[in-house]
């Protein structure tokens, strides 16, 4: 049948629409290849030096073992002390803007507001970062900074997310709270919030995200240590390790070694490490979203 | 009569103090539910107070540097040397902020058209699996980390440019331009294909009945219906670009250099990202003016983004 349709046409035409049709099909085998390419040759380089032994271990110069164990509990703090700090604060700007905000003016601001920060690059958040927490509040280089920082980079995500699903939440849900006598806080914490559950956990997943991916910003106010700080059982000592201890996120390591010690075996492994979780992060986005969109 | 009145005493009694109760706790309960939408206002308000932070900081701790070398030869000079020894350091900019344009240009230049070709290929040509799989794998390279980018241009990308043209280094402009163009794909391609996505079937169907091909549909109607969405994906990819730091860091080469393309450059975003660890002094207030500089940029961009969005949305109610 196509082809009859085009057998018809002027030769101008027939040009066009070869041209147009080879040219889009070009576009995405080009982009295919690019991304089996990059993808591929990231697994290829890195794997073969991917072993428990660099993801379980501390490096160090003397046994001769390289390690990222720190780089990987160094990230797993930032994302627990970032997520600990946007989730209220998300949350509850959300709900803000969805169910109490009756002045335009305030509404408008704080749209404004989360447009500009989830539009501004990560380099001026670590600009702010390292002049605010760091030196303004003198928590100098160390993890809870990084995380302070990041909690200014990640807020929008976490509020357009929860703003979204409390949107899908039907108004006769709110209606029938309401006319059975309850107040408007109880209404939001018994009948909103739990019908909106999955749109928080798909902004934290997308969060987390962007907090492993983020490197510039922890590059300043977290430090690039790579050795193991202390890192003790109760939670008391997690606290005081956020604020004592600086150390380099997976990132930053990658950095590290790639462009300080130009050990790039190590650095695809920390590629392959990313990637993966990524891909971990994109697939638990997605099954959250899912549930968000069924219901 | 008595036990008449006495009830109907004891019912007004009973009312009474029915109101009473009613009204303590609707008093309690009304300061609970004040508390609560305060407490919701205040976490609203952080936004604004954070995008406040920002900017007075980076203005507080622009300005004085701007002051002190002056404002048009530091936006105008060509020449970067802040950490000169022999006492005679200078402070323009304007390689930077050209690189940064020419770099974020040739970005665009390669990336949208790639990018709205894709995007064309998944809402209207592709069958809907394929369309499905290419999404997930361009969702992840959404997902990738920049470092990530910038290890792979250091080992591919610098080399085969070095090899290709003969030079000493293949740090260049050129590598960070290839980098930016991938870099910003995934967001010029999901922008643009929601866009095309949004477009009425009617549009589609009436094209296709006065005799245009599939393809002279896509290209003469859908496209032109979706330019607002598809020019928002363009903008979104240039504030991708100028604001992305550590990929280019690892492939520009980092030295200030006029712009061109297969020079060593500097970018406005590589030199915060690559002299913040060792300024100090002048040097150091100088890099937080670069900041200030790329933040007006961000703003215009945002501001241009916007009004895209709007459109678009508008476009389509």
């Amino acid at each position: 049948m196509k082809g009859s349709i085009t057998k018809g046409l002027s030769p101008r035409r027939r040009a066009y629409d070869i041209t147009m049709r080879t040219l889009l099909y070009a576009a995405a085998a080009l982009i295919c290849a690019l991304l089996v390419f990059l993808i591929g040759y990231i697994l290829y380089r890195g794997i073969p030096h991917l072993s428990w032994q660099f993801l379980t271990s501390e490096e160090s110069v003397i046994k001769d073992i390289e390690g990222i164990l720190p780089a990987i509990l160094n990230t797993v703090y930032v994302i627990i002390a970032t997520l600990i700090f946007i989730l209220p604060l998300g949350v509850g700007s959300a709900i803000y803007l969805t169910e109490y905000a009756s002045n335009k003016r305030v509404v408008a601001a704080i749209e404004f507001a989360t447009e500009t920060l989830s539009g501004m690059p990560s380099i001026i958040f670590a600009l702010v970062g390292v002049i605010v927490f760091c030196e303004f509040c003198g928590l100098g280089q160390s993890l809870i900074a990084g995380a302070f920082s990041l909690v200014m980079m990640t807020l929008p995500t976490v509020i357009r997310t929860t703003q979204e699903s409390l949107k899908t939440v039907p108004l006769s849900y709110r209606e029938g709270s309401l006319a059975l006598g309850s107040g408007k806080w109880h209404m939001i914490r018994t009948v909103v919030l739990p019908s909106s559950v999955d749109g928080i956990v798909t902004g934290c997943i997308l969060a987390v995200g962007r907090i492993v991916g983020e490197s510039a910003v922890l590059m300043f106010t977290a430090g690039m240590g790579m050795r193991l700080a202390k890192y003790g059982d109760s939670v008391g000592e997690f606290f005081r390790n956020l604020f004592d201890s600086s150390g380099a996120t997976l990132t930053v390591a990658l950095y590290h070694y790639a462009k300080e010690r130009a050990d790039f075996d190590s650095a695809f492994a920390v590629a392959v490490v990313l990637l993966v979780i990524a891909f971990g992060i994109n697939l638990a986005a997605k099954f959250a979203g899912r549930k968000l969109k069924k219901r | 009569m008595n036990e008449a009145i006495l009830s109907k005493e004891a019912g007004a009694k009973v009312k009474t103090a029915a109101k009473t109760a009613k009204n303590k706790k609707s008093g309690a309960r009304g300061a609970l539910e004040f508390t609560m939408k305060a407490l919701f206002l205040i976490c609203g308000l952080v936004a604004v107070g954070f995008v406040l932070i920002i900017s007075v900081y980076l203005i507080v701790s622009g300005i004085p540097a701007i002051r002190e070398v002056g404002l048009l030869e530091f936006l105008g000079g060509t020449d970067w040397d802040p950490a000169n020894r022999s006492g005679d350091p200078s402070f323009g900019i304007l390689p930077m902020i050209l690189t940064s344009i020419y770099g974020t240009a040739g970005a665009i230049v390669i990336g949208v058209p790639i990018g709205f070709l894709m995007a064309v290929f998944l809402s209207k040509v592709a069958p809907r699996r394929l369309a499905a799989v290419i999404r997930e794998v361009v969702d992840l390279l959404a997902g990738i980390p920049s470092v990530v980018y910038g290890l792979v241009g250091m080992i591919v990308l610098l080399p085969a440019i070095r090899d290709l043209f003969g030079l000493p280094a293949g740090d260049s402009l050129l590598a960070a331009v290839f980098v930016l163009a991938i870099m910003i794909l995934p967001s010029i391609i999901s922008v643009s294909e929601t866009a095309l996505d949004a477009v009425p079937r009617e549009y589609e169907e009436a094209s296709l009945a006065l005799g245009a091909t599939e393809l002279e549909t896509y290209f003469r109607v859908s496209a032109p219906a979706a330019k607002s969405g598809i020019a928002a994906s363009v903008v979104l990819g240039v504030g991708r670009a100028i604001g992305e730091a550590m990929a280019i860091l690892m492939v520009a080469g980092n030295v200030a250099n006029m712009p061109s393309l297969l020079s060593s450059v500097k970018f406005l975003t590589t030199a915060i990202a690559g002299e913040m660890g060792y300024a100090d002094g002048l040097h150091r207030q100088a890099l937080f003016s670069i900041g200030l500089v790329l933040f007006l940029f961000i703003m215009l961009i945002n501001a241009a983004l916007n009004l895209f969005l709007k459109r678009s949305k508008e476009g389509q109610a």
